[in-house]
């Protein structure tokens, strides 16, 4: 393959991947076993796009994500032991417990407080990108949502002026064709709701195969280059899928058995760049062993934070106000 | 020390934080089009002329149009946007975040509504969701109070915003303190919203109903801080604690009154959140009386919270029952006569007090 990434950099996108794809399945069985508080909103089965986009990102880049966050922090650099506390309530969560699933962040790696509101993060990236573009800084803001979000108003206030403005900020839908449990053909006439929807803004715009991780980093390098440079923002739309539910309790009996064999089984992301490692030449048993690290890893970040300590009560009356 | 309207008092505090502080910018709809207003209310003008702008001027053949500073962010801070206020905002949000520090001007505070998401779940929100790792250094100025514009441009909203932690509310209302407190305002790393009375501006664009707000303004930079009540009139008989508009009504009752040997003390807040509780509790503990007046609806407006507060902790100081004036619970209607009689004046004070002076 043409511009294949140089060893480390491949090895280093696959450990993410299988990190981000770990991470999520011990989430998912500690739910089942009753002793994770909250609810979750996984993101297996989209690790290629926060992979993707985020690998060659600078920390000082901020990154905003979404109400499925975990794969963008982790990718971003928050360390599985600072993601699994916040999702116990400990106070060595990144967000000290306060925060909680839908808003892990950690501003020191450059990931903003992960947004709940669906397309709230849209004009709050443009706002990044225009602080950067007036204090002068080379910086990019790359922004999540869903295809769900490009229904939005903010949606379109943002894409606006992110385009007239030509504001460094990476707009990256990913499409996993359902709004929680609503298709996406119920929800919008655009086959491709946020690509279709650029040129009107002025602003360029690829659709990727979201579950190819080369794909994906390759989309991001041309578009990251594009900001940098002054360009202005890009929107790219990655098509991938949750292998699971909207949320927690969601089995997803709204979905053809014949869209989740093609999307699960037969374009996993994170097997399919297994296979492509292989085949460039990569042994199975170097990356068994990767792998068995990152399990050892998920294993000890779980243990860790089920016996980490609790906030105080005092915590939840501070950072109401910032004070200088 | 200069004379100025209130008006001018703002667009001095903004000037000055703009030269002091190069993170300080200014955003809105029709911020300051050459040839136009200065945001609805004339604040502005002026403003993009010092510190750069996006315009469009005639050529000098005025056939077409030319367009300048499109996009030139590194070199304008006053930035003319859409009519847009999700965006408005939530721009204000992520480049606080990002070290800047946006003042934007609403035009209308009705239109607050339209950009509820953002202040509410995020500006409000980010430092304490974050667990202190970013906060939102933003001033949203929201121009209020009924002007013969019908119930869309005529809302007296600051109590909606007390409910929600994390945001500051403030509304001043003499020139001294338009000057000190927005400039507080720029430089709190807090959301701040400020009420702005359109009666009280005393700005270029006239009125029907405006009151003479001009005052002495000091030259160069103070700060008024947030949670300290203003005493605008002392008195001993009763205490009325009134903001923006009212107060100034309160001071026109208080000269009636006093004719009838009745002793008006007047307090005006100034800021909402935090709310100086102090000053009233002082006050009736000499008056024993306590009414409040606002042009904010009756239902759960910021005098519904204040008579809570004193009935918790100052009852046995209470010589009567808490009086409150405020709007009808209506939306405001448009005929001048009608909107006159739906908002607390001079007259209805005046008897309210009467009557309260004689329990």
């Amino acid at each position: 393959m043409r511009g294949f990434p140089k060893k480390e950099k491949a090895l280093g996108m696959y450990r993410k991947m299988y990190e981000i794809r770990m991470y999520e399945e011990s989430i998912y069985y500690l739910f089942l076993e009753g002793i994770m508080p909250g609810t979750i909103h996984q993101s297996t089965g989209q690790e290629a796009c926060a992979v993707g986009m985020l690998y060659d990102l600078r920390s000082d880049d901020w990154m905003a994500s979404t109400h499925r966050p975990a794969g963008h922090d982790i990718a971003k650099g928050i360390s599985t032991r600072a993601m699994m506390c916040e999702m116990f309530g400990a106070k060595e969560g990144c967000c000290g417990g306060i925060g909680g699933a839908m808003h892990t962040g950690d501003i020191s790696v450059g990931a903003i407080p992960a947004n709940a509101i669906v397309g709230g993060n849209l004009p709050i990236a443009a706002g990044i990108g225009l602080a950067y573009k007036m204090q002068g800084r080379d910086n990019v803001c790359v922004c999540f949502f869903g295809d769900g979000a490009t229904n939005e108003g903010s949606y379109h206030e943002t894409m606006n002026v992110a385009g007239l403005w030509k504001l460094p900020v990476i707009y990256v839908c990913e499409n996993n064709r359902y709004s929680a449990n609503t298709s996406i053909h119920l929800t919008t006439f655009a086959e491709n709701p946020a690509a279709d929807r650029a040129a009107i803004y002025g602003i360029p715009s690829e659709v990727v195969d979201g579950n190819d991780v080369l794909a994906v980093n390759k989309a991001a390098e041309r578009a990251i280059a594009r900001a940098r440079a002054g360009k202005g923002p890009t929107i790219l739309e990655l098509k991938t899928y949750r292998h699971g539910g909207h949320s927690r309790n969601d089995a997803c009996g709204y979905r053809p058995d014949g869209e989740e064999d093609f999307w699960i089984n037969r374009n996993d992301p994170v097997k399919r760049f297994r296979k492509v490692l292989i085949e460039h030449g990569f042994s199975e048993e170097e990356l068994a062993a990767l792998e068995a690290e990152v399990e050892a890893e998920i294993e000890d970040a779980v243990e860790y934070a089920k016996n980490a300590a609790l906030p105080d009560n005092e915590d939840a009356l501070k950072n109401v106000f910032w004070e200088d | 020390m200069a004379i100025m309207s209130i008006a001018d008092a703002y667009k001095a505090a903004i000037r000055e934080e703009m030269r002091r502080d190069p993170s300080v910018y200014v955003l809105g709809e029709d911020e300051d089009i050459p040839g136009g207003m200065g945001g609805a209310f004339t604040v502005t003008n002026g403003i993009g002329e010092e510190f750069g702008s996006n315009i469009a001027v005639p050529t000098a053949d005025g056939s077409a149009l030319e367009f300048k500073g499109m996009d030139d962010f590194g070199k304008i801070r006053c930035i003319n946007t859409p009519i847009s206020e999700i965006m408005i905002s939530g721009v204000c949000v992520g480049s606080a975040m990002a070290g800047m520090k946006p003042v934007a001007d609403l035009q209308y505070g009705d239109f607050l509504f339209c950009m509820m998401d953002q202040l509410v779940n995020q500006a409000a929100k980010m430092c304490y969701m974050s667990n202190g790792q970013v906060h939102v250094p933003m001033v949203m100025r929201a121009p209020c109070g009924a002007t013969n514009r019908g119930a869309q441009h005529a809302q007296s909203l600051e109590s909606y915003f007390m409910h929600v932690p994390g945001l500051k509310v403030i509304c001043p209302s003499t020139a001294y303190d338009a000057k000190g407190m927005m400039i507080q305002a720029i430089r709190d790393p807090n959301p701040v919203l400020v009420f702005e009375h359109k009666l009280l501006y005393g700005g270029k664009r006239k009125e029907a109903g405006q009151l003479s707000a001009m005052g002495e303004v000091p030259d160069g930079e103070y700060t008024v801080p947030f949670g300290k009540a203003a005493i605008r009139r002392e008195g001993k008989d009763i205490t009325i604690v009134a903001n923006m508009l009212m107060w100034y009504k309160a001071v026109q009752a208080a000269e009636e009154l006093e004719k009838d040997g009745i002793s008006v003390e007047i307090i005006d807040p100034r800021s909402l959140v935090p709310f100086d509780y102090d000053t009233v509790l002082e006050s009736i503990k000499k008056t024993g009386k306590l009414m409040i007046v606002h042009e904010d609806h009756y239902n759960c407006g910021w005098g519904a919270q204040l008579a809570s507060y004193v009935a918790e902790h100052a009852i046995t100081d209470l010589d009567a029952p808490v009086v409150r004036l405020a709007a009808t619970d209506t939306p405001t209607p448009f005929s001048p006569g009608l909107e006159k009689f739906v908002i607390p004046s001079a007259k209805t004070i005046t008897e309210a007090a009467t009557r309260l002076a004689a329990l």
